[in-house]
């Protein structure tokens, strides 16, 4: 079977389990300017650099990782979110990018299998792609606004060199998270393209959107059901929303994708909306009990968690959700159906 | 709000072309990006549903021209919000389109000009952007001109794109459509070919659609505009029932086909259908006689002027005349140390009178909306002058009486009802938040918490939207809020409320069951000392409501098989013949003056809440004189409508042959119609001399017989509706919209009647008058789903398939199966001479599964299609 056939297979039983946050779980372990550095010799700070710490503190996010799993993850998320040229420029680091990758995709894809052997329950990693701090859909100058930062062929070239190496460290899907424009996931789901022709194999995608308003917009302005209309061609196996806000605001946007989308459904809220002090404070039952509704009815596949979410998060979700029936992943009518930022459907 | 976007044929907007739009070239060549992007806007502001963007200019860099465009419109939302056709005959040009665009476009075109192998690797590009494509019917020996040529490259591109894996649903072919009447008689037959071969692919190639480039058809009539606008709609009337669902047009630039001149339209069409080898000489002829134009309007006035400006104010609003209202708020101002007095004083007495005559029932409600008019005006004049006061607090001081939000529940679009009770509020001092039609529940309860209000007001006019108030209930409950909310429209009822709506929401739950009751419901919630009271007599009724529906013994349901052994057994000697013309029929531009022979007042007069029968109720000794004022404005307006042609009545007509199985109405084309049977147990049954179980199948002979259905819509309304609402005349705006349901429900009698004397004809030789027709004097019937006799509103995309009501009529459906534009009717049609109306009635289980199994749905779904028939 292909991991895409295991990790449908496992869906049809139950309500499978992600992972939640690495930044948060970092930050708790207050680690120094040394710990990041290392001894790559950069000429620049790290501190902040959490991708790089798969080569100086694998044991950091081993230990995350491996929480995790003991928390009853399925499906675990490698620590590579800025793990691309464009965002390691930051940190001087982008010569790294493969090293880190490669890393990060073996540390994950070692525990998987660990775990995976000893109780027999398949484990799954998906290598994390973020969507670098650039928009391939909005100018950042107001006075121009057909000014592009960056192009949709260089993006493809960033994309595909992290994507590659995050298959060469074992990782099997390639998960395109935090979508905030529609573009850039377009040129994620090229750079995965190309990769597979380079491979001459499959290389299945999870694409997970987020919204940046209460509408149900994300930041190129696309709806929920025209983002999944403009993302269906790279026939994801999974599709879902991260991040956004917490479990309560992103309820009605799961129903909506719930109900069109005929792939598995993943969703990973936040730990709720952040305090006055940027902290996010939602307590793990209180995270469970919300996700645990759209299980009750049918709505998800996998559920896992975002910003401020912890391994007791994920333990409190995986026993809420334990004896949940999955989603039926519905058949819909073919029908031409495209987007603007809105969906136009040809019956 | 999120309008309704599925339909069927779809205008593919072309102004944005550098060789369809002269206009558009200049813009480009100039280098006037901005101005362009006006362009862009303006076409989708003109509906259209996807634009197409081409930059194909000999002296452009087209990849240039064409990214910088796309860029541009992608960082405007009201352009941005439609679908893009990427349109180039160079694919590097389309390419680097397809890099800007962040949804799903449309990319025009690919073909196999340069062979398989290109076509493919084009193909590819495309599947990996997810673009939908458009195919050229084109091989590599050119492009493909008769109807077999069509029709072999289009399917040979097909198999090889299926064969790649490209979607079959996001395949488009352009089958070609040439210039015809150029003088070669090889060109004659173009039109037909083209029409043919969409009808033979339809067969071939299973999800693929099919689109066209007009303005080629009409090449040889350059510079003459009427009639190439003529060709390209006597075309399209053709090319759509045969299956073209898309096309490159200027919506704006095409005639309705029955208002095209008769000669010119039947010499169009024997060019385009080459019905005879003299037809382009005919329209060539004909063509140099085109030229036309019209259009007339004014107004009037009156006296009473020479009284104080505070008695001629508190005249104008009990009168509800608008004419002179700001001229004298202005005087009034002038004469007040403060604008605000203007209200307080003058304007708010002349509403206390308004109020009190309302209230006790001397005044009725067309006059209290038209008196809400007057003072909208009023105050619309004052606000900037209270505003520009900096030392004082007009919040605090115009202080409402209280604010509720107002609402058309998700999936429904009808809104007179509750426009009507907004003004009313709002001329008793409440403030109304009006949220629109098709609201979703968040929108509703975050506008709640954001304003503040008092309490929320939902409106429903389709059954469905039952559901979706228990569900804004549930989500208020949810949200942990208490304020009361008001449940009101044509088919909520207070035990609905009391059974599915109260036990939601732990806050108060009123039903108001007319808008007269709405101000005293707002005001008793409001009262310190009068609203527990109130609310716990509303609760109390509930619960007595709940208790004895518990207690109920309700009537017997029979099983669904002896139900239909009780079934309708039709008398064969009544079957009705064969109809004269089966088939389509549409109708672009029914004559609105004919239509209104056909209007029924008495439900006019209701929806003002006017209750008695027309013509009757004009000399009513209670409310005769605002009846006959109503009248009165209400033909004024028609005379205007009519004279302006400010509506436009689309409507399709199907006569189709079927046979039955079951309760299914079967069509030969393999449509099937389920049908409910009434399953309430008879006193007696049929063959004791009783009832049957009627179930509207029955009226058709399982060994082969007819069946019609319709649509109806009347288009054109928004554009006043806007006009009005900007001048504050709700008046104008609530009476606009009534006459657009009254001539929805007047055309869906006319086109019954052309269906029963002409297009089926079995009663041929019928004359019966208005009053006759509305007292349903003739033979078959109409029933609409949604109604007694056929309750389910989910055959509506059915029926509208069947009669392709999007493409014919301009009418689409909402999720929940309202029709939109909302003045609209669509129903079936039975000929047999024993058809009559009956409602279903209650239904048990049995009939509800056996029902989602021959809808092919799951119970659930059924159950809640059914919902207002089931227990």
């Amino acid at each position: 079977m292909s991991k895409r056939e295991q990790l449908l297979a496992a869906a049809q039983d139950r309500v499978l389990i992600f992972d939640g946050a690495f930044g948060t779980q970092i930050q708790l372990r207050k680690l120094t300017e040394e710990d990041y550095a290392g001894t790559l010799g950069l000429p620049a700070d790290q501190k902040g650099n959490n991708d790089i710490l798969a080569l100086t503190r694998p044991d950091v996010l081993s230990d995350i990782t491996r929480a995790y799993f003991e928390a009853g993850s399925d499906v675990v998320s490698t620590n590579t979110f800025s793990a691309n040229r464009i965002s390691q420029a930051d940190y001087a680091a982008e010569d790294l990018v493969r090293e880190i990758n490669v890393a990060s995709g073996r540390l994950a894809r070692a525990l998987a299998d660990e775990y995976a052997a000893k109780d027999g329950r398949p484990r799954f990693v998906a290598g994390a792609i973020g969507p670098t701090n650039k928009t391939l859909s909005l100018s950042p100058d107001v006075e121009d606004p057909g000014y592009r930062e960056i192009t949709f062929d260089f993006l493809v070239d960033v994309y595909l060199e992290q994507a590659r190496a995050l298959v060469e460290g074992g990782v099997d899907f390639i998960l395109i998270e935090t979508v905030f424009d529609t573009l850039n996931a377009k040129a994620g789901i090229m750079a995965v393209k190309q990769l597979e022709r380079e491979l001459g194999r499959a290389v299945p995608v999870m694409i997970s959107m987020t919204l940046t308003d209460l509408s149900g917009r994300n930041l190129s302005g696309h709806t929920v059901e025209a983002f999944w209309y403009a993302v269906r061609h790279a026939k994801p196996v999974t599709i879902g929303l991260n991040c956004s806000f917490g479990a309560e605001q992103l309820r009605p946007h799961v129903k909506v994708l719930s109900q069109i989308a005929d792939t598995l459904l993943m969703i990973y809220p936040n730990a709720g909306l952040p305090n006055e002090l940027g902290e996010y404070d939602e307590l793990p039952d209180t995270t469970a009990g919300l996700v645990r509704d759209w299980a009750d009815h049918g709505q998800v596949n996998i559920l896992g968690g975002c910003c401020g979410s912890s391994p007791a998060h994920i333990a409190a979700i995986a026993k809420a959700v334990a004896n949940s029936a999955p989603r039926t992943v519905p058949a819909p009518e073919p029908a031409m159906k495209l987007a603007g930022l809105e969906a136009f459907i040809a019956a | 709000m999120t309008q309704p976007s599925s339909s069927r044929f779809i205008n593919i907007g072309e102004r944005t072309n550098v060789t369809g739009s002269a206009a558009f070239k200049k813009l480009i060549m100039a280098g006037d990006y901005a101005a362009a992007v006006e362009v862009a806007r303006q076409q989708v502001e003109n509906g259209a549903q996807v634009i197409d963007v081409n930059m194909d200019e000999g002296l452009l860099d087209a990849v240039h021209a064409m990214t910088t465009f796309l860029k541009l419109i992608a960082a405007e939302p009201d352009i941005a919000r439609v679908p893009v056709m990427i349109d180039s005959s160079k694919f590097e040009v389309i390419e680097a389109g397809l890099k800007c665009v962040s949804g799903k476009p449309i990319v025009n075109s690919i073909s196999m000009k340069e062979g398989e192998e290109a076509f493919l690797q084009h193909a590819r590009i495309c599947m990996d952007y997810g673009a939908a494509v458009v195919v050229m019917a084109f091989d590599e020996t050119g492009q493909a001109d008769t109807r077999e040529r069509k029709t072999q490259i289009c399917k040979r591109a097909y198999d090889l794109l299926v064969g790649i894996g490209f979607p079959p649903e996001d395949i488009i072919f352009d089958p070609n459509i040439f210039a015809v009447a150029t003088g070669i008689e090889e060109h004659n037959n173009y039109g037909v070919d083209f029409i043919e071969a969409v009808k033979d692919l339809r067969a071939l190639c299973p999800h693929a659609h099919y689109s066209g480039g007009l303005s080629n058809l009409s090449f040889s009539f350059r510079g003459n505009e009427p009639v190439r606008r003529a060709m390209h709609s006597v075309f399209l009337y053709h090319a759509i029932p045969a299956g073209l669902d898309m096309a490159i047009v200027n919506a704006g630039q095409l005639d309705v086909y029955d208002q095209i001149d008769p000669a010119l339209r039947d010499a169009c069409e024997d060019v385009i259908l080459n019905r005879d080898p003299d037809a382009t000489e005919r329209l060539i002829t004909l063509a140099e006689s085109f030229k036309g134009k019209s259009v007339a309007d004014e107004k009037a006035a009156e006296e009473w002027r020479g009284w104080a400006v505070e008695k001629r104010l508190e005249h104008a609003l009990v009168k509800g005349i608008d004419a002179y209202v700001v001229e004298d708020t202005e005087e009034a101002r002038q004469h007040a140390t403060r604008p605000i007095e203007v209200i307080e004083g003058p304007l708010m007495d002349g509403m206390n009178v308004v109020g009190d005559l309302f209230g006790s029932g001397k005044m009725f409600l067309p006059q209290v909306v038209k008196s809400a008019r007057v003072m909208k005006k009023a105050v619309a004049h004052l606000i900037p002058f209270i505003e520009a006061e900096k030392d004082l607090l007009p919040e605090a001081e115009r202080k409402a009486k209280g604010k509720i939000i107002m609402a058309t529940v998700k999936g429904d679009v009808h809104d007179i009802g509750k426009n009507i009770v907004g003004v009313v509020l709002q001329c008793n001092g409440y403030e109304v938040i009006d949220l629109g039609v098709m609201v979703p529940w968040p929108t509703i309860l975050q506008s709640a918490n954001d304003n503040k209000v008092d309490m929320i007001g939902l409106s429903g006019l389709i059954t469905p939207s039952l559901d979706e108030m228990v569900t804004v209930a549930e989500e208020m409950q949810r949200a942990g809020m208490t304020m009361p909310l008001l449940i009101g429209g044509a088919t909520t009822s207070k035990v609905h409320t009391a059974l599915k709506i109260d036990p939601a929401y732990e806050g108060p739950v009123i039903h108001v069951l007319d808008a007269s009751r709405a101000v005293g419901v707002a005001s008793k919630l409001l009262s310190d000392t009068q609203r527990d009271e109130y609310v716990a007599e509303v609760e109390d009724e509930y619960i007595a409501v709940r208790d004895a529906r518990a207690g109920r013994t309700t009537s017997e349901l029979l099983p669904l098989a002896e139900a239909r052994a009780n079934g309708f057994v039709i008398d064969p000697s009544e079957k009705p013949d064969a109809p004269a013309r089966p088939g389509l029929h549409v109708f672009d531009d029914w004559s609105l003056e004919h239509l209104r022979r056909f209007i029924d007042w008495t439900p006019f007069f209701r929806a003002w809440e006017l209750h008695g029968n027309y013509p009757a109720i004009l000399t009513d000794a209670v409310v005769g004189e605002t009846a006959t004022q109503l009248f009165a404005d209400a033909n004024a307006m028609l005379d205007q409508i009519i004279a302006e042609k400010w509506l436009t009545a689309r409507g399709v007509a199907g006569l189709w042959p079927c046979g039955r199985d079951g309760d299914d109405v079967v069509l030969d084309n393999g449509t099937r119609l389920p049908m409910l049977r009434q399953q309430v147990k008879k006193s007696r049954a049929k063959k004791d001399g009783g009832r049957a179980n009627m179930c509207l199948a029955d009226f058709i002979d399982p060994s082969g017989d007819w069946i019609g259905g319709f649509a109806v819509g009347i288009h054109g309304i928004d554009e006043h509706s806007a006009r009005f609402l900007a001048d504050k005349d709700d008046f104008s705006d609530i009476l606009l919209k009534a006459l657009a349901d009254r001539f929805a429900e007047a055309f869906a009698e006319a086109l019954h009647q052309h269906v029963r004397t002409t297009l089926w004809g079995y009663a041929a030789g019928e004359q019966l008058d208005n009053a006759a027709l509305i007292r349903e004097q003739y033979r078959g019937i109409r029933p609409a789903p949604g109604y007694p006799a056929c309750p389910d509103h989910s055959l509506k995309p059915i029926l509208f398939d069947l009669l392709d009501a999007p493409a014919n009529v301009g009418l689409t459906l909402t999720e929940s199966f309202a029709m939109w534009p909302t003045a609209a009717v669509s129903g079936f049609y039975f000929g047999h001479g024993q058809a009559e109306y009956f409602g279903v009635a209650r239904v048990g289980p049995d009939q509800v599964e056996d029902y989602a199994q021959r809808r092919g749905v799951d119970l659930a779904t059924a159950e809640r299609w059914l919902r207002p028939n089931l227990d």
